[in-house]
């Protein structure tokens, strides 16, 4: 269990962490999502003791991160995958953390096992790329065999195996009971791994709620029409008292509220003619966008993002272009099934 | 969570990575050569002088000359210990590991300094050896008085310089930073102020200049002019000086964000 009260972070002015105050419970999966920049490292920072709140307080089993007797046997973290010294070995890179808390040795070779790095176990660890360095990472945080870990952007980087490979760790450590912490600004993989979430904009508490929850609240469901005569579809519509919206971009009408067969039934009667006809549901993604849109820090304004308009459907006009980002990395996890 | 623990663990950090071993060995390599450089040199000189010439010649200081250029190295160790947990990033998991900064900074102070001494009193017995045995008659032994507490002094030296460089890399939190601040200060800086009469007035209680007032057997043969100190109270002066420098160094690590 780590509790955070009111904790707060400024640097000089500008102030990262803004009162954020939530609970990470034991068991489950708690996705710590927000875009980048809204405080999710520095939040993540404060709760390991490695920066001074401004304000407010982190206790872990009711204590301070600094007050724990050899933490590594109670947290465990993957903060930096390159917060390592590349001239030592990965061997030896644990080795000394292991005897900084009293870990038996053997516990090194047995983590470096579990992460698949048994074979460059000697070398270096500045020649390791990106993904072996987040698996040495994780390694470090599963050194201790802690009941609480924590993740910050596990995936980032990482080509889809190795993406895969840590969405099972994690559900598999979640599965043992212990109390997972994993940070994200992507929507679609925390969908996939976490049980709870508590989303973050600009250093501010945006949503703490069961991930169930936010996508029953947050999925918007809608038909998607196209016809070669739309406008008369759009009237016979409006006769009926059904609002639809036109999307230039693709030529579509989209409408709230009412299920494909009463539209495909409509324009039956009309004699209209339907080249679609699809329920479509908003993804996630476009959920968490909408409620990030006021807080994103870093806008990208290039005009209609290229490639997002292709098969996401109904990307709400306030939001920002930063999408773009979604899609190669939804394209990356996409690939890896 | 122990102290020994992070001293165990603090010594794999230092054994397991090659800077050790290359500044360490650059360190004993240059003093002992160019001790034995200098030595040779004065040998020649020594043959022409007069007998009260060579009264008030010194063969244990001659026999350290070396260390003007080898303290350089081990000022890179000192600086390299400490600087490489934040180039590399591995001070945010060092900090994770043992979040109690003054164990943390002490454990490796502590591993850090007695490798030092240890390197710094094998350096300096082989440089007084080695410069003994090369003056020959001119020469003189562990026997003589003050000679022992001088060459003992020499290693303890290094280890304090080692020790300074330390708390100075944790202030400053940058290999480059503290390099290019510690070397010329002591390469030059300190030899300037301690040339001219009328700076030496405060340039004798620089760390280098009044510590080094230890590895001194026939007095003020360094400065060539008195001190208000003696060969202990210029090893004081240093360790207030390597005090100093390792309370600022924890204050900084105690109140920075890692």
């Amino acid at each position: 269990m780590i509790e955070l009260e009111g904790l707060t972070k400024r640097f000089g002015t500008k102030t990262a962490v803004n009162n954020l105050s939530f609970q990470v419970r034991p068991g489950v999966v708690t996705g710590f999502l927000g875009p980048n920049g809204a405080g999710k490292s520095t939040t993540m920072r404060m709760m390991l003791d490695l920066d001074n709140p401004t304000s407010g307080r982190v206790r872990i089993y009711g204590k301070r991160y600094r007050e724990l007797q050899e933490p590594l046997k109670h947290v465990g973290a993957l903060l930096d995958a390159k917060a390592m010294h590349g001239g030592r070995s990965a061997y030896n890179n644990l080795l000394c953390l292991a005897q900084s808390n009293g870990i038996p040795e053997r516990r090194v070779g047995e983590v470096l096992d579990l992460v698949g790095l048994t074979p460059v176990a000697r070398k270096k660890s500045k020649g390791f790329s990106l993904g072996m360095g987040q698996r040495l990472g994780i390694a470090s945080a599963l050194l201790g065999d802690p009941q609480i870990l924590m993740f910050d952007e596990p995936v980032n980087g990482l080509d889809p195996e190795g993406i895969l490979w840590i969405r099972n760790l994690m559900k598999g450590l979640a599965a043992e009971g212990r109390t997972i912490f994993v940070s994200s600004h992507l929507m679609s993989e925390m969908a996939l791994t976490a049980d709870h979430l508590i989303v973050i904009g600009q250093g501010r508490l945006l949503a703490d709620t069961s991930m169930a929850d936010f996508i029953h609240q947050n999925s918007r469901s809608y038909v998607r029409v196209r016809s070669p005569q739309q406008e008369r579809l759009k009237d016979v519509l409006h006769e009926a008292g059904i609002d639809a919206v036109g999307v230039p971009a693709t030529g579509t009408l989209e409408i709230d509220g009412v299920g494909a067969e009463q539209v495909g039934e409509l324009a039956a009667r009309h004699r209209i003619v339907l080249h679609e006809l699809s329920p479509q549901r908003a993804s996630l993604e476009e959920a968490f966008m909408r409620m990030t849109a006021d807080s994103v820090e870093y806008h990208s304004h290039a005009p209609g993002a290229p490639g997002a308009a292709g098969d996401n459907p109904a990307r709400p006009a306030d939001v920002p272009a930063w999408g773009a980002g979604f899609d190669s990395a939804d394209a990356a996890r996409k690939g890896g099934r | 969570m122990a102290f020994t623990a992070v001293l165990t663990s603090e010594w794999t950090k230092i054994r397991t990575v090659a800077s050790t071993s290359w500044t360490l060995a650059v360190a004993m390599i240059v003093t002992v050569g160019f001790g034995a450089l200098i030595s040779t040199a004065a040998k020649a000189g020594l043959d022409r002088m007069s007998a009260l010439e060579r009264a008030a010649f010194d063969p244990t200081v001659v026999s350290f000359t070396g260390m003007q250029f080898g303290q350089l190295a081990m000022i890179v160790f000192g600086v390299m210990v400490v600087s490489t947990e934040y180039s590399t990033g591995m001070i945010r998991t060092s900090l994770a590991a043992v979040p109690a900064r003054a164990r943390f900074l002490f454990g490796k102070l502590t591993v850090a300094t007695a490798l030092a001494l240890l390197v710094g009193l094998l350096t300096s017995f082989v440089s007084f050896f080695l410069g003994q045995a090369i003056l020959g008659d001119h020469g003189t032994g562990l026997g003589t008085e003050n000679v022992l507490r001088a060459v003992i002094g020499a290693g303890v030296y290094m280890a304090l310089l080692a020790l300074f460089s330390m708390g100075v890399a944790a202030m400053l939190r940058s290999s480059v930073a503290s390099i290019s601040i510690l070397i010329p200060f002591f390469l030059i800086v300190s030899n300037a102020l301690n040339i001219f009469e009328a700076t030496r007035t405060y340039g004798q209680y620089l760390p280098d200049a009044a510590g080094s007032k230890i590895i001194e057997v026939v007095p003020d043969t360094i400065a060539g002019t008195g001190t208000p100190y003696g060969p202990w109270g210029g090893l004081g002066i240093m360790v207030l000086w390597v005090a100093a420098s390792v309370l600022g160094g924890y204050l900084v690590l105690r109140k920075r964000d890692a």
